[in-house]
């Protein structure tokens, strides 16, 4: 018979307000098994952790209960102090009486009650515990960041600066992400190229990054400091050893029809390109899709020209697999399609663009080599429309939930921009709310407006109607006016929500990483733990956790490369010791359990076994305790019921039940 | 007409929560403040996977009124696959509860990411108020088992 | 039957097996029991005949222990079974020697009964090399003629057909007797309501006393520690005190074998009570072949069986309360 000590956390009032704490207490004396209970304030606190602590050793305590938060908090602090005691840490169980109990109940009663029966759940499985003892895992010193945007590059950085090698794998042509098509950067108007560039030298030039472009991550096994990941390397028929990046592939093209992504499809590319002017690598990729070689196996012109004869039109794909302690998920955005919003007329007129299509107009390296004009005719604009919030904040399906975040700042920056080059150009911005929390954010929108005489309207554009003249005529309501607005414009630029990369969700499949409904990736918690995914080994730099600004992004590269390196820095882990565990005199032998096992870790073995005095040689399953991740599919499979899971057993898991059900 | 007909039935409940996706769901239900009847009583397992239909059958005996199974989503199990193993096998169970004449309403699964806090609580309301509409659960439970 | 003991005598002679596993008469004309024979002597004593409906892999199980080959006798439908075991490591093939004997159909003493037919004192007809048409029945009460079809057992009307799926060799003809819809008793008793559904099972389960036969003769049943005999679930019951035991067990048995079942009818056939147990294998057998394809258990020695596999695209569970 076990020794059990309960102890029940007021947690201030979050729990004492809603739970008859002292009631928990009395009720829980009466419990099989149970020796000593009692009632504090703050178990998690320092006075707290002691109270359990000396109870351990004054009443020598084999199992210990704490009513209070959920596991998720606190499970990790009460197992240490139990330790601290000498006690086994895995004698210790949770009853969540607050997530799950005081918070969501507000008869005082009813959740006094339940608390009650959470109670004896907990001590219902205590007195089925078994002291278990952790094993220990390698860490494999390197770390694998996907994605090679500012998130990737500056955790990559940051994780190599600490000594470990690291590889980037980005499945464009060239690293440089979302910020290298933009502009210029809010609030100081630094000019985007000239701030990443050097931080794209900096990363290819750093003797422990290595960089994977035009590769994608094709397989994930593993787990937290022994990941292996199968890396798909796409042919790119260009041998990077011989390229010097001339360009004259490109020019001698004949395919050149090609929308390029880089500008947004704003102009046209060849089917042998390099994305853009500072390419990292600097060496062409033939985009098979639109070559006309690979699709009629005539032409050879780009193999003709090229003077160190780097093309190869025979280069298959590559496998890479390389085994990394930490993962980096820096996927970031896209903006949404606009293909839900007609009311702008986006799909209808070239001169309806998005925010990021602007950038590429402004660019000197764009498609109209920095001149703002009108894409239909090539006219300078005069009138200039910015309608905020499109596909954010979205009460319907249409668009997405949340603030973008970026685009109260990014379209002040815009109209500033214009107003400055072009000061006869008028320009209109409707908004429902600036938000510009932020450092010098506040002061840049009023500059804006103060300064460079935007016109904000708080209002929605309803409609946008292309006029048979080319001009586009807005449709508005003005909110503080309360009145309709009819304004010509000949531009007109949406702020398109971001959205994570479409690519992500395959990943976070692959890394086993949890995602939310709007597919960004979620925080193992979303105050303390940002940078982390619940899944251990993974951590989370930029837009793909959500949405963000540069520095922002910067900002928490450089957390989740701490939180990388803090893990590498170990040598070992201490694994999980909550694994599958076979009964050899009950196991059948009939493998069905391995075949579930998405870890590999049951084998079998022929065993000698003593069955109640019957001795032959049996085939049985073996778990590997230092694969397991202790997922229980195995003990489910088990007709026997030889299979069982320690710390979560088939009798601990019925005791809950029968307590609960009592 | 007896005395326990007049009492207001208050079903038993056992909700089964995989770690990484429900049970912190049903948390940040919590933390939201989020409220769903008291009658929902959770055990924390590592994955859908790790219940067995043994546990559900226990509950029934035990006289729980209803049972229900939440995980991660398909493709987001924190261990790959176990929610498509629990998948099946809820499924058949489940069906063959009711081809045993068990009203199926009882038994449900419904996958709930750690995000999506609202979707517990809501889950949790429409299972309550689909046990109550129900009753109790007379079918399976073990008659010594009631008090 | 004289060249299935004359084969079994070479092969015992040669030592090629070191027993045979057939059936010997019992004490009744239609109750032969399985057996060993390790002379050729013995061999005199084998029968094979309409009767012996006993599936005999699952005793290879234990025969695989055995010193040297055992020579094994499957009737097609047997032989699903004896795939299963191989899957799941349990028989070893290599100590096995299979003798597909030939199959018309097997007999059911108890529809004999029914059709108020005691006192047997000799049946003929029920040779496998007879036609199996008709069965000659002596009683104490005189003589009957029966159609040898309506004294066949339930499973032997949705046969499987006439091939074997794993042999040595085939002795004798066998005959594919399929005359009736696999599913159609399901069916009926999923049109019923809820309620009538309860009543029916309560109706049937009631009548268990737990005597353990259909786990004892189940092929897929054949852990070497059952969960109702272990403390590993607090599920160790000797005798349903309960309702919900007899349900429990049934419900558990049947998912235990979900997927590994062949449907080889074993447990309604040795089951006391009559209870048609077979009604819950034959759900979940038709459930899977809707929800993820048509799988038959034991076809093969290497597939992946339902409940151990799934695909991304699986029903939802929910599929359940929609169906109705």
């Amino acid at each position: 018979m076990q020794r059990i000590g309960v102890f029940v956390c007021h947690c201030g009032t979050n729990i004492a307000a809603t739970v008859d704490v002292k009631k928990v207490v009395e009720m829980a004396k009466m419990e099989p098994g149970v020796v000593h209970a009692e009632d504090y304030q703050y178990m998690c606190s320092e006075a707290g952790q002691s109270k359990i602590i000396n109870a351990i050793k004054e009443k020598h305590l084999t199992g210990v209960v704490v009513c209070s938060c959920s596991p998720r908090m606190h499970e990790a602090t009460f197992r240490k102090a139990a330790e601290k005691a000498g006690l086994n840490p895995y004698m210790v169980e949770i009853a969540n009486i607050r997530e799950h109990c005081s918070w969501i109940h507000k008869d005082m009663e009813e959740a006094t009650k339940k608390a009650v029966i959470l109670a004896r759940a907990a001590i219902a499985k205590v007195n089925l515990d078994a002291p278990l003892q952790p094993g220990e895992s390698q860490v494999t010193k390197r770390a694998l960041v996907i994605g090679g945007g500012i998130a990737g590059i500056q955790s990559a950085l940051d994780i190599a600066d600490a000594g470990y090698e690291v590889d980037i794998v980005e499945k464009l042509p060239s690293i440089g992400g979302r910020m290298s098509q933009l502009d210029k950067t809010f609030p100081t108007l630094d000019c985007s190229a000239c701030i990443l560039t050097p931080k794209m030298v900096e990363a290819a030039a750093h003797e422990k990054i290595n960089i994977y472009t035009y590769s994608e991550v094709e397989k994930v096994s593993g787990f937290v400091g022994d990941f292996t990941v199968d890396i798909r390397k796409k042919a790119r028929s260009v041998d990077m050893s011989k390229c010097t990046g001339c360009g004259v592939c490109s020019q001698k093209c004949p395919s050149k029809k090609i929308p390029n992504e880089f500008n947004r499809g704003l102009n046209n590319r060849s089917a042998i390109y390099i994305p853009f002017a500072q390419a990292i690598p600097n060496v062409p990729v033939i985009d098979r899709e639109n070559c006309i070689k690979f699709k009629t196996g005539k032409c050879g012109a780009c193999a003709k020209n090229c003077a160190a004869g780097a093309i190869d039109y025979e280069q298959q794909d590559e496998i890479v697999t390389k085994k990394y302690g930490a993962i980096v998920v820096a996927t970031g955005f896209d903006v949404i399609k606009l293909d839900q919003y007609d009311e702008y007329a986006y799909s209808q007129s070239k001169d309806v663009i998005t925010s990021l299509e602007l950038e590429r107009l402004m660019n000197a390296a764009g498609p109209t080599k920095g001149h703002l004009e009108r894409l239909s005719d090539g006219k300078a604009p005069k009138n200039i429309v910015f309608v905020q919030c499109v596909g954010s904040r979205c009460s319907d399906n249409r668009g997405k939930s949340y603030c973008s975040k970026i685009c109260c700042m990014y379209t002040a920056k815009h109209a500033m921009l214009i107003r400055d080059k072009y000061p006869d150009t008028n320009v209109t911005v409707f908004y429902i709310d600036v938000r510009t929390p932020g450092k010098n954010f506040d002061e840049f929108y009023r500059r804006a407006v103060e300064e460079y005489g935007v016109n904000y309207i708080k209002g929605q554009v309803g409609k946008v109607i292309p006029q048979p003249d080319g001009t586009l005529m807005v449709q508005a309501s003005d909110l503080l006016d309360n009145k309709q607005i009819l304004m010509e414009a000949d531009m007109v630029v949406l702020a398109a929500a971001i959205e994570p990369n479409k690519d992500v969700r395959k990943i976070a499949t692959m890394l086993t990483a949890s995602i939310d409904t709007n597919n960004f990736l979620t925080e193992a918690h979303a105050k303390l733990r940002p940078v982390e995914s619940p899944t251990a080994g993974i951590f989370l730099s930029g837009v793909c956790q959500g949405p963000k600004d540069i520095p922002e992004t910067v900002a928490q590269a450089g957390a989740a490369a701490v939180k990388a390196i803090g893990l590498l820095a170990k040598d070992k882990l201490t694994t999980n010791p909550c694994t599958a565990k076979a009964d050899p005199l009950a196991c059948n032998g009939c493998s069905q359990c391995m075949n579930v096992c998405p870890y590999g870790a049951i084998s079998y073995e022929d065993v000698q076994v003593n069955d109640h005095g019957v001795r032959e040689t049996r085939r049985v399953a073996v778990v590997n305790n230092a694969l397991c991740q202790g997922c229980g599919a195995c003990t489910v499979t088990c007709p026997s019921g030889a299979m069982d899971l320690q710390g979560f057993s088939n009798r601990q898991i019925i005791a809950e039940v029968d307590a609960i059900c009592r | 007409m007896s005395i326990e007909a007049k009492e207001e039935f208050r079903p038993k409940i056992v909700a089964f929560c995989c770690n990484w996706c429900s049970y912190a769901g049903a948390d940040l239900a919590g933390s939201s403040r989020l409220v769903y009847p008291a009658d929902v009583k959770i055990i924390r397992v590592p994955c859908s996977c790790r219940v067995n239909p043994m546990f559900i059958l226990r509950a029934f005996e035990k006289g729980a009124d209803g049972v229900i199974l939440c995980g991660c989503h398909p493709g987001d199990c924190h261990y790959t696959t176990g929610n498509y193993y629990a998948r099946r096998r809820m499924t058949l169970l489940f069906s063959m509860l009711d081809f045993i004449g068990v009203e199926n309403g009882r038994t449900r699964v419904e996958w709930v990411s750690a995000a999506e806090g609202v979707k517990f609580s809501q889950t949790m309301n429409e299972f309550v108020e689909k046990i109550h509409s129900l009753g109790k659960n007379v079918r399976l439970e073990d008659i010594r088992c009631r008090n | 039957m004289q060249e299935l003991i004359s084969r079994a005598k070479e092969l015992l002679a040669d030592n090629t097996v070191a027993r045979v596993l057939g059936w010997r008469a019992g004490d009744l004309p239609y109750n032969p029991e399985a057996a060993y024979f390790e002379t050729p002597e013995s061999l005199d004593e084998f029968v094979y005949d309409g009767f012996c409906g006993a599936n005999l892999s699952k005793m290879m199980i234990e025969a695989s222990k055995l010193e040297g080959k055992t020579l094994v006798c499957l009737k097609p439908c047997d032989t699903y079974s004896f795939n299963q075991l191989i899957k799941e490591h349990r028989v070893d093939r290599e100590k096995a020697y299979i003798i597909g004997v030939g199959c018309k159909g097997k007999l059911d003493v108890e529809k004999l009964r029914k059709m108020g037919i005691k006192g047997i004192q000799k049946i003929t007809g029920a040779k496998l090399t007879d036609d199996c048409e008709n069965l000659e029945i002596e009683t104490i009460y005189g003589s009957k003629t029966v159609s040898y079809k309506d004294a066949m057992l339930e499973r032997c009307h949705v046969c499987k057909g006439k091939e074997h799926m794993i042999y040595d060799e085939i002795i004798g003809e066998s005959k594919d007797t399929k005359d009736a819809d696999r599913f159609a008793e399901v069916e009926r008793i999923e049109a019923m309501s809820p309620k009538e559904r309860f009543e029916f099972f309560q109706k049937e389960l009631s009548k268990c006393i737990r005597c353990n036969a259909c786990r004892n003769a189940c092929p897929a049943c054949s852990c070497r520690r059952c969960v109702f005999d272990s403390t590993k679930f607090d599920s160790a019951q000797k005798a349903n005190v309960d309702d919900f035991e007899e349900k429990m067990f049934h419900i558990i048995r049947a998912f235990h074998v979900a997927g590994r079942c062949t449907d080889c009818g074993e447990c309604s056939r040795v089951c006391p009570q009559g209870i048609p147990l077979h009604l819950f294998n034959r759900k979940f057998i038709k459930d899977i072949d809707q929800f993820y394809g048509e799988y038959q258990a034991g076809a093969d020695a290497e597939s992946k069986g339902p409940l151990t596999s799934f695909t991304f695209e699986d029903v939802e569970p929910g599929i359940v309360a929609e169906r109705g």
